[in-house]
């Protein structure tokens, strides 16, 4: 996880340095700000304090400046995702059906909590409000693809599946 | 019978939208250099006699705001395409970029030079990944052509166009909003005056209209004001693109000449309602729109008549409701969204819309009074008068306008605790109907709590105290045994 995070570093560093701001008026300069954000979003897959810094540095403007726009807009998070996010369905009906068992399981088999990633960079998880698929209750949502009348014994399969598309 | 008429839509669909060449041969660009051999006070005069009106949602007159943007002063200008369309359910500009990119690049061009600007900026949402790879590839074959860039056409004007990526918010579709996100700060709108035209972006004048309107400038050059005129109302003449959603049985987009009336949108060109349900009412305006029921169906569209029915004409999303749905659930959905989207400048807005929404939650729970309704119409009036943008001002309108047409609906879940759709789970019971049950165990398999039991071939019984009103086995049910109470 640390290796792949400084890897992920550098690769933004080295898009923020080739950024040449010589020149630029203050205002020219803060307007790249959200341009960066998104550069920064994508390269590591979210912005952590620490880049945040960064950016305030290379910007010359106050780091609460970036934060206060980092938490305004919906397409940035100051917290980490896995690759494949996986989205647990609390509603009631998912509820009812077990999907605290199968939430349970998830957590038990990856080894995290909610809103933590694995070691891998791999997966997360994210208890998450009704999907609105009810009739396939517990429903559990990876990535794009939805599963549906999911059993405890399938979590472990379903991972493997995932871990094993990714060693190929 | 009612007909489309394209002139937004001119394009889409028929030319390949990634080759230049396509919208060369389609009298593409004609107008630009049209537009070159006239005086920038000529252009004006062509787009103020048209009277084409903003499609963003304001209807402001496009002439007049260009006319302000040429004569304030300043050494910079800049030209601004608003193509960060945000409501729920609307998808015309996305298919006007992604079809016809050219059109919106032209109609910037042919504004910037009428209002002496340089620069042009496109601020689109970073969710349509499709059209800002669209519009990337025609700017570089405009400026491959000379279309873009120094010297257009050889003249003296210049103009360059770049592309801004939104970050999801929807607020910042509000012009004050919309400069502040490009300026790289929160996206929090301001008071106007003063308006854009005479202080924009980095305090320069600077002219923001939206996709639509952008692609109306061109056929409004090339082929003259009167030509437009003939289409549409004397106070709103052209067409607009709808994005026609919800229970109708053809969705998708329709440009259709201002004045249409509903119905013919909705069961001409929509082919009715799905299922052979009844018509119950039709939203515009998207979150600051409103419901409009059936006895108004026969109103001819444009701006003032919307807005005279609690409507608005907003970006063209129109959705289209049966009898199953539930106006005061309706107002909820739409209020929710506000809530989540409100930049919280304002108390009114950041507070009110949340207490506002409470109201409504005891509603549908089947715990409000009557005064409630009171306190509901009173809230929203003050976050009307005071809240500083359109956001705000626009907020209460779901409410109001379902209160104002839908009264009866929302005392029945006051004073009878029933919600006559259907739809509010605090007040339906799902039964089984003995008679028609065939006992084939299909809503007793699809049931997450386990609720129903029943043996093979026997009518089947649900256990109130188990149902969680999920409604899987009144989907699921190919008898109509399952009955909403
Ligand atoms: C909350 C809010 C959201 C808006 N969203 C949009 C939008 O998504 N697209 C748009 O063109 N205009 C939107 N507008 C209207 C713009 O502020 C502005 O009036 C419009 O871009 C002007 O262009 P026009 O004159 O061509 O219509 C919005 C306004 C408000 C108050
Ligand atoms: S009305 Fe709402 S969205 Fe608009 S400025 Fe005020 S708080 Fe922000
Ligand atoms: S509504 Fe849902 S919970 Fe209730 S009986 Fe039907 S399937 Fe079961």
């Amino acid at each position: 996880m640390e290796k792949v995070y400084e890897h992920k570093l550098e690769t933004f560093r080295e898009y923020l340095e080739s950024i040449d701001v010589e020149g630029y008026t203050d205002e020219q300069r803060k307007s790249l700000l959200i341009q960066i954000l998104h550069k920064a979003q994508e390269n590591i897959g979210y912005i952590p304090t620490e880049v945040q810094k960064l950016i305030a540095q290379k910007l010359k403007i106050h780091v609460s400046r970036v934060y206060g726009v980092v938490t305004f807009y919906n397409f940035f998070s100051t917290k980490p995702r896995g690759k494949y996010p996986i989205n647990i369905c609390l509603g009631t009906a998912c509820y009812v059906a077990g999907a605290n068992l199968i939430y349970d399981e998830f957590k038990k088999f990856l080894n995290i909590e909610p809103e933590e990633v694995t070691e891998d960079g791999l997966f997360s998880i994210h208890p998450v409000r009704c999907l609105g698929a009810c009739g396939l209750a517990p429903v559990v949502k990876i990535g794009e693809d939805t599963y549906g009348r999911l059993k405890v014994s399938d979590v472990r399969k379903i991972i493997r599946e995932y871990t094993s598309k990714e060693n190929q | 019978m009612c007909e489309q008429i394209r002139i937004v839509l001119r394009n889409a669909g028929n030319i390949n939208p990634e080759n230049i060449e396509d919208y060369l041969k389609n009298d593409g660009y004609l107008a630009l250099a049209k537009a070159l051999e006239s005086t920038r006070e000529e252009v004006i005069d062509i787009i103020s006699s048209s009277n084409l009106r903003g499609r963003g949602g304001g209807g402001f007159p496009t002439g007049l705001k260009w006319k302000f943007t040429m004569q304030a002063k300043g050494d910079e200008k800049y030209v601004i395409c608003n193509a960060d369309e945000g409501d729920p359910g609307a998808f015309m500009d996305r298919s006007i970029l992604e079809g016809d990119p050219h059109s919106v690049l032209e109609g910037m061009t042919i504004g910037g030079y009428a209002v002496g600007a340089k620069k042009g900026i496109i601020y689109i949402r970073a969710e349509y990944p499709l059209a800002v790879e669209r519009l990337k590839n025609a700017i570089c074959q405009a400026k491959e052509f000379g279309l873009l860039g120094e010297n257009i056409l050889g003249t003296s004007f210049s103009f360059d166009i770049e592309i801004r990526l939104g970050a999801g918010a929807f607020v910042c579709g509000e012009e004050t909003a919309l400069i502040h996100s490009i300026e790289g700060s929160r996206g929090e709108p301001r008071n106007k005056p003063p308006f854009p035209s005479t202080s924009g972006l980095w305090g320069k004048p600077t002219l923001i209209n939206n996709v639509e309107t952008f692609a109306n400038i061109a056929p409004i050059i090339l082929n003259g004001p009167d030509w437009f005129r003939q289409y549409g109302t004397k106070n709103s003449p052209g067409t607009k693109v709808f994005a026609l959603a919800g229970d109708v049985k053809n969705v998708g987009l329709v440009e259709v000449p201002m004045g249409t009336t509903l119905r013919e949108i909705i069961f001409d060109i929509g082919g009715g309602i799905k299922g052979d349900k009844k018509f119950k009412a039709v939203q515009t305006g998207g979150p600051s729109g409103g419901c409009i029921p059936i006895e108004y169906l026969d109103t001819p569209i444009d701006y003032d008549s919307l807005q005279n029915l609690g409507s608005m004409m907003g970006s063209g999303g129109m959705i289209v409701m049966d009898e199953d749905t539930c106006m005061v659930d309706v107002a909820k959905f739409y209020l929710q969204f506000t809530v989540d989207e409100s930049c919280g400048k304002c108390t009114t807005c950041r507070i009110g819309n949340v207490r506002l929404l409470e109201i409504l939650e005891k509603i549908t729970s089947g715990n409000a009074h009557l005064e409630d309704l009171e306190r509901m119409i009173s809230l929203s009036n003050v976050i009307k008068n005071s809240s500083l943008c359109g956001l705000g001002q626009t907020a209460p309108n779901p409410v109001l306008s379902t209160f104002k047409y839908f009264e009866d609906e929302y005392k029945a879940h006051i004073l009878d605790r029933v919600c006559p759709a259907g739809i509010c789970k605090n007040l339906i019971r799902y039964e089984v109907i003995p008679q028609n049950c065939q006992g084939c165990t299909a809503c007793a398999r699809v049931c997450p709590t386990q609720a129903i039991s029943g043996e093979l071939r026997k009518p089947h019984f649900i256990d109130q105290t188990k149902c969680i009103k999920c409604g899987s086995c009144y989907s699921t049910c190919r008898f109509n045994a399952i009955k909403i109470v």
